[in-house]
């Protein structure tokens, strides 16, 4: 191999000298100067380890604390803050593993449990966009997996640079393609998710995949190494010199501080060993054969081993030399770190596990016993037959709790004067129509087929809904229609005004988009992406994100059940806005109920539901037609978002509904074009006050919901009943999109503004 | 006119998901002997004028914008000895 990457600089000296740096050699030598500040340890973490083992670390643990205490596994800026996301009992009710396992597990009924989980891949998608985005996709699918569950649908939700900018013509195919790849070949289907540009993540961009997972309550598995004498196995891909310093180079540092010599190598997936890694898992947790089992993603059997053993009661010792490589010059340090994808670690009874090599075997997986769990309450880890490793597995897998200065940014009252109240408006229904077109026709609003159609969205065959709907439907059992609704959002812009209701407006916006399906919204999942930790304004922004999710999800009612913190999202020293993007996840009883975001029938009057008011700071408007950023985000309503959630659920249930669409970015303006577009026909309606306001604000907690012709009526009681406020706005049907006294928008001009976009853009 | 080899490696340290299917599949068909391969592409290109060290140069060019990744990717670039020959699945079946 060709010696690039921290890892080998770091564990080498053993080589070098022709002997292992051994626990015995290290105790003897405390004085050997160690390049922890290469591998991303400081001084203090460093002293730290030292006082823990009491001897300085061997270069194989030293490899091991560096990722193990990387803010990417260890969390050790946001934990402080990420306490506050504990869900109280009167939210977890259905909670059947939270925040701290491989991912959330939810009970949906008819003893069925749910797992999600939305986990980021955004530097490595920078450097290596498809091969990035791709193992981006395994990563989190290996997650829903360790859970017990059989992985049934991944979402993506993608933020890139200005979509004209040449780097995201770079990065932006690479990633779709990726995604697609990956995704297509392990037969998954993606069922939503979200694309957006800012300058902002010109060369950060934002690549976060979500994956849920289906399974019988009593298939949870857990990531523990318990029973001393247990045997651990290594399964899967072979172990190669894949993103060794990945972990802790990678997704810790900044692309300009990592120097060519400092690149780690890019990790290569494989979707068809996942496959084959997915059957055989499921098969062996059928057989009953698997005692703890966890992923290998970030930091790869150093994570494993310290997680595993950490999770259980006793202690673990592995066999270094056991593990199978795909180049065999690889040392002990290196074998710790690789990021080699598509490999799982179980723990098995010993009288398991020649049924277990043989079920592996079927599915051409390669496993090895390399450990077994202890009682002595040790890791420990042998190499040519001396010891390596030594440590009190806790030690490594909790992490330094790091308490960072927090300081709101120098820039928050001059952003917050920056008033769009200021700007000028479109006088006169030509101006108003020509912004509306405008705005459909920006990347950020354009219809994303482009993208979305080269994923396959119906495969497996129980997709029900999937882009360009508000939220991806799957119906879980063929026979009752029992399904579930998912949906990711996120805006950059609200966060940046205001990171605490910017936070709350995307969880408001997940959940309405899950409540606009008919769905009843259950759980939340986050991925927060954020700047630089070391920059206070951040870590500012990151306490605000957190709390408002906190708050948020409290006066809903849901609680978060897991998640993934981004860090370092940055270029130079300009932060990313703050993009926490939450996913929110809801039961549909039967999904043969299940409400479509277009017009689906003529004749049906169009309600909208919800106050309106005029706030556009941070809007789409503002944004894409005067480039402007200031002012307050629109106000989160979360009680007026869940009685809304309780209507619809109510309406569609009761089968009253032929329609609803939520709004967001564009207001209703936007959604009742999309809603023409994706129903194939067009409506007539009358605003009800200042049409600026009516077509373009973005206040929180509204929707379109068209009733059924005739049953327009029991709705409107149903709308009194749940105190959401409604005004008939107008009728379905026609070919144009009609708002009376401003402009009428043939549907072929409006399809055409719509769709040519991203075509025109990316080929 | 001359002719110029491209040749396109995965780097040696990257995972070849590829390569090692077709080992699986060289052992699936008795070939016990392999015990590794690593798959890449070659690209033969034409241009007008000789294969000096400008062409050459200009091609390596290309070759890092267009043919290869070079994230992931090394390549090599020479000109080609002789006039290519190609080796059609029925000309290596006469070799026997």
């Amino acid at each position: 191999m060709t010696g690039t990457s921290e890892g080998e600089e770091s564990a080498p000296e053993a080589s070098e000298m022709g002997c292992t740096d051994t626990v015995e050699v290290a105790a003897g030598t405390p004085d050997q100067p160690q390049p922890y500040a290469e591998l991303g340890l400081t001084a203090g973490e460093y002293r730290k380890v030292r006082e823990v083992l009491g001897r300085r670390p061997t270069a194989a643990e030293l490899a091991l604390y560096s990722v193990m205490w990387s803010e990417h596994c260890s969390y050790k800026s946001s934990r402080v803050h990420l306490r506050k996301l504990a869900p109280a009992p009167a939210q977890s009710g259905a909670l059947l593993a939270g925040i701290g396992s491989n991912a959330g597990v939810v009970d949906i009924g008819q003893g069925y449990a749910v797992t999600f989980k939305i986990e980021s891949h955004n530097h490595p998608s920078f450097v290596e966009p498809h091969q990035g985005a791709a193992t981006g996709v395994g990563g989190i699918v290996r997650d829903i997996l360790a859970m017990g569950a059989r992985p049934v649908a991944v979402m993506d939700a993608l933020r890139f640079g200005p979509a004209d900018a040449p780097d995201t013509g770079r990065v932006l195919p690479g990633v779709v393609s990726g995604i697609s790849f990956y995704g297509n070949c392990l037969g998954l289907p993606n069922i939503g998710g979200e694309l957006a540009f800012d300058p902002c993540y010109a060369g950060n961009p934002l690549v976060n995949a979500l994956c849920v997972g289906v399974m019988r309550h009593g298939d949870l598995k857990a990531a523990v190494a318990r029973g001393a004498g247990n045997k651990v196995i290594l399964f899967g891909s072979r172990t190669g010199p894949d993103g060794i310093g990945g972990a802790s180079v990678l997704a810790s540092a900044t692309f300009e501080e990592a120097s060519a010599a400092k690149r780690p190598s890019v990790q290569v997936g494989d979707p068809f060993m996942e496959k084959l890694l997915v059957e055989c898992c499921l098969e062996l947790y059928a057989a009953g054969l698997v005692e703890g089992i966890q992923d290998l993603g970030a930091a790869g059997v150093a994570c494993a081993t310290t997680e595993l053993a950490a999770g259980g009661s006793g202690g673990m010792r592995v066999s270094l030399d056991a593990v199978p490589l795909r180049d065999p010059s690889l040392g002990p340090a290196e074998i710790l770190m690789s990021e080699s994808q598509e490999r799982m670690m179980a723990v098995a009874a010993p009288a398991s596990v020649p049924a277990f090599l043989e079920i592996c075997g079927k599915w051409d997986v390669e496993a090895t016993v390399i450990g077994e769990v202890t009682g002595d309450g040790r890791l420990t880890m042998t190499w040519h037959g001396e010891t390596v490793v030594d440590i009190p597995p806790g030690t490594a897998a909790d992490g330094p709790v790091c308490r960072r200065p927090i300081a709101r940014p120098a820039d928050a009252g001059a952003l917050a004067a920056r008033d769009p109240a200021a700007l000028p408006r479109p006088a006169g229904g030509a101006a108003l129509r020509a912004d509306l077109l405008a705005m459909l026709g920006s990347a950020d609003l354009a219809d994303k087929t482009w993208v979305t159609e080269q994923y396959d969205r119906y495969v497996g065959g129980n997709t029900v809904l999937a882009m360009p709907e508000d939220g991806g439907v799957l119906r879980i059992d063929e026979q009752t229609g029992l399904g579930i609704a998912l949906a990711t959002d996120g805006n950059g812009r609200f966060c940046r005004l205001d990171p605490y209701q910017g936070t709350q407006l995307a969880l408001s916006e997940a959940y309405r988009n899950v409540a606009v399906t008919g769905a009843r919204p259950v759980a939340v999942t986050n991925c927060l992406n954020l700047g630089s930790p070391e920059d206070p304004a951040v870590m500012w922004q990151l306490a605000e994100a957190v709390r408002g999710l906190a708050d948020g999800c409290a006066a809903l009612s849901i609680p978060v059940t897991g998640g993934n913190v981004s860090l370092y999202n940055q270029t130079g020293t300009t932060a990313i806005h703050p993009t926490p993007v939450i996913g929110v996840l809801g039961v549909l009883a039967d999904v043969r109920r299940r409400v479509p975001s277009g017009f689906a029938a003529d004749g049906a009057d169009i309600m909208l539901l919800g106050r309106t008011r005029p706030e556009f700071g941070g809007s789409a408007w503002a944004h894409l037609l005067h480039g402007h950023l200031g002012g307050r985000p629109p106000e989160p309503d979360l009680d007026a978002e869940r009685r809304l959630a309780g209507l619809i659920a109510a309406a569609a249930a009761a089968g009253l509904l032929c329609a609803a669409h939520d709004l967001s970015d564009g207001g209703l303006a936007v959604a009742l074009a999309e809603s023409c577009l994706s129903g194939g026909r067009g409506c007539r309606a009358e605003l009800p006050g200042e049409a600026f306001t009516y077509l373009f604000a973005e206040s929180a907690a509204r929707a379109v919901a068209a009733p059924r012709p005739g049953l327009a009526g029991e709705f409107r009681s149903l709308c009194d009943e749940h105190g959401v406020p409604a005004e008939r706005i107008g009728v379905t049907g026609g070919d144009s999109l009609d708002i009376g006294g401003c402009f009428s928008i043939p549907l072929a001009e409006l399809s055409a503004a719509h769709t040519r976009t991203l075509p025109a853009l990316f080929g | 006119m001359a002719r110029v080899i491209v040749d396109v490696m995965l780097k040696p340290e990257i995972h070849d998901p590829q390569g090692e299917a077709v080992l699986g599949a060289c052992h699936r068909l008795g070939f016990g002997q392999v015990s590794g391969v690593r798959q890449g592409k070659r690209f033969e290109i034409e241009i007008d004028g000789p294969a000096g060290e400008a062409s050459l140069a200009a091609i390596a060019g290309l070759a890092g914008e267009l043919l290869a990744n070079p994230v992931i990717e090394d390549f090599s670039v020479h000109a080609a000895e002789l006039p290519g020959r190609r080796h059609s699945p029925g000309s290596l079946r006469a070799c026997g």
